[in-house]
């Protein structure tokens, strides 16, 4: 990767910033809507990727697209009746 | 700099998209068939899309010095009408002689049904038995990681299948490493609320590398930026990446992978065409001229 640490932050700080200030205001409005959603599935997706934000450990955006994706069954072809060729 | 679009819809894009995309640098596009965002209900429907896609947008893309590349198949929406899906099928010979046409794309899953992967096998069986490249749509959001894992079973499944002749596309950041190390080509669409952005495919290539990577807009109908590769150029200059590492992704990586195909005859600008001779003396003209 051609840049350094301190340029990627110098140039991505703002960006980033308005980032979480987005996510910040989100969760905001979710608060003030009528209604809860705290039963919801989705809502404890975003708590678990939010989490994943804050951890110091490399490939978050791996980690966070797991957070919201379907489980894999490694005997599906089983399960469905599809014969593999 | 000139690149190649390999996953875009231009049937769902008007002219002036040709001329935009032209004006930014893209010599060839290669379309998939694909959801018109309707089911359609016979065989001649698609023959008539099949029609499209080989008659009519290489004309509209060759005005604006554009080659248009296609792929042929029923759509992984529109499996579950496993006998209609049947008879597309088997119609699909009737196209890949046309001098467009690249091979069976985009296949895959939708939802991760069962019909989806009945129709998935078949549509190989038919790129086997004709010797052509395979163009993969992996599914959505949630849907994507269980369907792309499924699809890379059916795939290693099959011994018959040539790996390097297979591109597995709308790869994010948790499917790409299983593609590439089964040894598939890979696709990052860069699309701007869902898939890819051209900031993490840049992160992707950044962890990869470059090698059997390529980055498409699969622009069409809904949400979409016809001129997502060169975001991608952009972002890849941004961070001082060299232009030959960003010529492989948006150019040679596609010009290998198109060029397994017998109909893919790509035209340089300025340059020999591929796949033809030299004129006679031209290697001593240039012998000389160096």
């Amino acid at each position: 990767m051609p840049l350094t640490a301190l340029e990627v932050l110098n140039r991505e700080f703002l960006e980033v910033r308005a980032k979480i200030l987005d996510l910040a205001a989100a969760l905001d409005r979710l608060d003030r809507a009528e209604g809860s959603v705290e039963d919801d599935p989705r809502m404890a997706a975003l708590r678990a990727a939010l989490a994943v934000l804050t951890e110091r450990e490399p490939e978050r955006a791996e980690r966070v697209q797991m957070i919201f994706s379907r489980p894999y069954d490694v005997a599906w072809q089983k399960t469905l009746d599809v014969a593999s060729r | 700099m000139d690149y190649i679009d390999p996953h875009i819809h231009m049937v769902s894009r008007i002219t002036d998209d040709y001329e935009t995309l032209a004006r930014m640098g893209c010599v060839a596009v290669s379309e998939p068939a694909f959801w018109a965002g309707f089911d359609r209900h016979s065989v001649d429907g698609f023959r008539d899309y099949f029609r499209q896609l080989t008659e009519i947008e290489p004309r509209r893309a060759a005005q604006y010095g554009i080659q248009h590349f296609c792929w042929l198949c029923i759509n992984a929406k529109e499996a579950e009408n496993v006998r209609l899906a049947r008879d597309v099928i088997a119609m699909i010979p009737e196209f890949l002689d046309r001098p467009n046409v690249l091979g069976i794309g985009e296949i895959g899953l939708n939802k991760n049904t069962r019909n989806e992967a009945i129709v998935f096998l078949e549509h190989l069986e038919l790129a086997v038995k004709y010797d052509q490249l395979i163009l993969i749509h992996t599914p959505h959001l949630e849907d994507k990681y269980q369907g792309t894992r499924m699809i890379l079973d059916m795939l290693c499944g099959d011994s018959r299948i040539d790996r390097q002749r297979v591109l597995v596309d709308h790869v994010e950041e948790h499917t790409v490493r299983h593609v590439l190390e089964e040894g598939f080509w890979a696709g990052m669409t860069l699309y701007p609320t869902t898939k890819c952005t051209p900031q993490r495919a840049c992160d992707i290539i950044e962890m990869y590398g470059p090698d059997r990577l390529m980055v498409n807009s699969a622009g069409d109908w809904g949400p979409s930026k016809p001129t997502a590769v060169p975001d991608f150029i952009q972002e890849m200059r941004r961070r001082k990446h060299p232009e030959s590492l960003i010529r492989q992704v948006v150019y040679e990586n596609p010009l290998a992978f198109f060029r397994q195909s017998a109909n893919f005859r790509f035209q340089p600008r300025e340059s020999t065409p591929l796949h033809q001779e030299p004129l006679p003396g031209a290697a001593a003209a240039k012998a000389h001229v160096g």
